[in-house]
């Protein structure tokens, strides 16, 4: 049976009650597999971000089913007790701005996830140097973020977003603030990553330039999504 | 685990060192009032045991001689010396008055005091420098404090006295530093009236018929002479023999000479308690004020700390850290700020503490007290932030 990153299934997400009740999210479903990245676009207001919430489990989805790997985390209710754990030590976060901790260099940046999970600060640094060096930042280790340009800070969230290896990674609009260049370059960066550490990537994005180097994309309006398959230009 | 306190401290190093300096100016202002209360403490304890008596005779019913005025004739003192367990009483006269020198004033208070020498009650028990009085008049021995200096000559009423000693530490309860002059001198600067008041005074009892009776020669001069010298003092210092009861010689005073007595307790308990208990209040409202204002700025600062960080906190939140961890961030930045005002409000203090015009007394154990009293409300300060930090939701790390 082929490994599994995250299948949601028919999720939805309500705010509100009675006559004032919003559905955000109807029946959403949709699989990723580790290694893979797909794109999830759709206009403002479409439920990305209530999407990308849920998924994050910063907010409690109405109903439904989620599943990281084989362990289904959210089934009608959480089924884990510690969501902060999980989000440490399951999810990676990548942001549309970096928001790098502006008082830590970039390895305790990126070592802090580690240590926060009970990782020896000499470990954390050590699997924070790795990183670095695979996503060609090291020679920025000891800088302070103020120091870093925008794509070597890109560079760094997405470090701290995979040094505790979680099995999916959301990132919320990270090229947003790039070139093209630059917006293209994270992107492969994010793939080669998924690639190396079978991890299942799910980008947010409205940029139409990294649209095309989906292979699949989750289009969401009016809190449905419908999946289609995209060129995936870039990356073959 | 890193410290994220220190970590961001060390970011931010000049704005916790310039914060830390205002918030250590405060705390300055306070360590120095708290010690301006014990050092009027203090003087009242030193003017005490400077006037090295067991008990102090005064006008009955009266408070005096330091906290309220007291006359007592000036022939008691035989009588009282008769007691038992006296070994020693002595005349004084207390007069709080400003002094001249080389046309400037300065406040002092005089002490009249009788023949005898060091270790006599009254007497200045040590000189820094010169002499004790020898002669029985125009002599004086001055408190350093005063700005005399030897040979400096003191007007006080229409007289002039020559320094001939200096000593130290010789203060009143309300601090002013004190001159020692005879006891003779000093009753008449304190009771004899000035000699228009002394003329206007005979003329009034010349006209007197019951004075000035032609059949009894010589009734006007005695009349005359009682007005014109003074036969009264403000107390008696009396010390006792070794080994005697203080309770029972205060009692044969009261009971045969009706007079009011104190002993050592009963006198700090109305220096301390009564004489500068108005001031004590003063004071307490000054540091009440004080740790007020201080725990307000304390709160703002971190407040203000905490939001300039509140997008860094959603992120810290979101990836996973605990509460606790964001709380002992904010309350580690508090006690880091009072530690630093702490320090620099010490050196403030210890450095201004010279330069107050009173004596002004830096006690170990008011440090110790004021650095608790800092943390404490540092850590009291710092729940404001830490309550906005802990409603931050991770949430608002992604956008939408």
């Amino acid at each position: 049976m082929a490994r599994r990153g995250i299948l949601i299934e028919r999720l939805s997400k309500r705010y509100g009650s009675g006559d004032t009740a919003v559905l955000a999210l109807k029946d959403v479903t949709m699989e990723v597999a580790p290694g893979e990245v797909v794109g999830l676009i759709g206009p403002s207001g479409s439920g990305k971000s209530t999407l990308l919430k849920c998924l994050g489990a910063v907010i409690d989805p109405t109903a439904g089913r989620m599943l990281l790997g084989e362990d289904v985390i959210f089934d009608g209710g959480w089924r884990v007790r510690d969501l902060r754990a999980l989000r440490r030590d399951r999810i990676g976060f990548v942001f549309q701005a970096p928001y790098l901790i502006p008082f830590l260099d970039v390895t305790d940046n990126v070592a802090l996830l580690p240590m926060l999970a009970g990782v020896a600060n000499d470990e954390a640094r050590k699997r924070a140097r790795e990183l670095l060096r695979a996503l060609d930042v090291e020679h920025r280790a000891g800088a302070m973020p103020s120091q870093l340009s925008g794509g070597e800070q890109q560079r760094v969230a997405i470090a701290r977003g995979l040094v505790n290896r979680p099995p999916v990674i959301l990132a919320d609009e990270p090229t947003a603030p790039l070139d093209s260049v630059r917006a293209m370059a994270v992107i492969r960066i994010l793939n080669d990553m998924a690639r190396r550490f079978e991890t299942a990537v799910i980008v947010v994005t409205h940029d139409e330039k990294i649209i095309p180097t989906f292979k699949r994309i989750y289009h969401i309006r009016d809190g449905i999504t419908h999946e289609e398959t995209g060129e995936g230009r870039a990356f073959e | 685990m890193i410290s994220l306190a220190g970590r961001d401290i060390l970011h931010a190093w000049g704005k916790f060192i310039f914060t830390g300096i205002g918030l250590g100016l405060l705390i300055g202002v306070t360590l120095t009032m708290a010690g301006v209360y014990r050092g009027m403490v203090d003087d009242g304890r030193v003017l005490l045991d400077n006037s090295s008596a067991d008990l102090w005779v005064v006008q009955k019913d009266t408070l005096g001689p330091y906290a309220e005025a007291s006359s007592i004739a000036d022939d008691l003192w035989r009588d009282v010396a008769t007691l038992p367990g006296v070994a020693e009483v002595t005349n004084v006269t207390y007069l709080t008055m400003q002094a001249r020198r080389e046309g400037a004033e300065v406040r002092v208070m005089v002490i009249g005091v009788t023949a005898g020498g060091p270790g006599q009650p009254g007497w200045p028990p040590q000189l820094i420098a010169g002499r004790q009085i020898t002669r029985g008049h125009y002599e004086a021995v001055a408190d350093i404090a005063t700005g005399f200096r030897l040979g400096d000559e003191i007007t006080i009423r229409r007289n002039r006295y020559g320094v001939v000693g200096l000593t130290r530490r010789m203060v009143s309860a309300s601090g002013d530093p004190m001159v020692f002059i005879p006891l003779k001198d000093a009753q008449e600067a304190q009771f004899l009236k000035d000699n228009e008041a002394i003329l206007m005074q005979r003329r009034r009892t010349e006209a007197n018929p019951a004075f000035n009776r032609p059949g009894v020669p010589g009734l006007l001069d005695a009349v005359l002479a009682t007005q014109a010298s003074s036969r009264s003092v403000n107390a008696l210092l009396v010390r006792l023999q070794p080994g005697a009861p203080a309770p029972d010689t205060a009692e044969a005073i009261r009971r045969w000479k009706r007079l009011t007595v104190y002993d050592r307790a009963q006198m700090e308990d109305i220096l301390v308690g009564k004489l500068i208990a108005t001031s004590a209040r003063q004071i307490a409202m000054f540091l009440a004020i004080l740790a007020i204002v201080s725990a307000a700025i304390v709160a703002f600062i971190i407040y203000t700390l905490t939001m300039d960080k509140i997008r860094e906190i959603a992120v810290l939140k979101l990836i996973g850290t605990r509460n606790r961890t964001i709380a002992a961030m904010i309350v580690q930045q508090a006690l880091v700020l009072g530690v630093i005002g702490f320090v620099v409000g010490k050196i403030t203090a210890t450095f201004a503490a010279p330069m107050f015009p009173k004596y002004v007394l830096l006690v170990p154990s008011d440090s110790i007290a004021g650095f608790f009293a800092v943390l404490a409300i540092c850590l009291l300060a710092s729940v404001v932030a830490i309550r906005v930090a802990l409603r931050v939701d991770p949430a608002d790390a992604i956008g939408g």
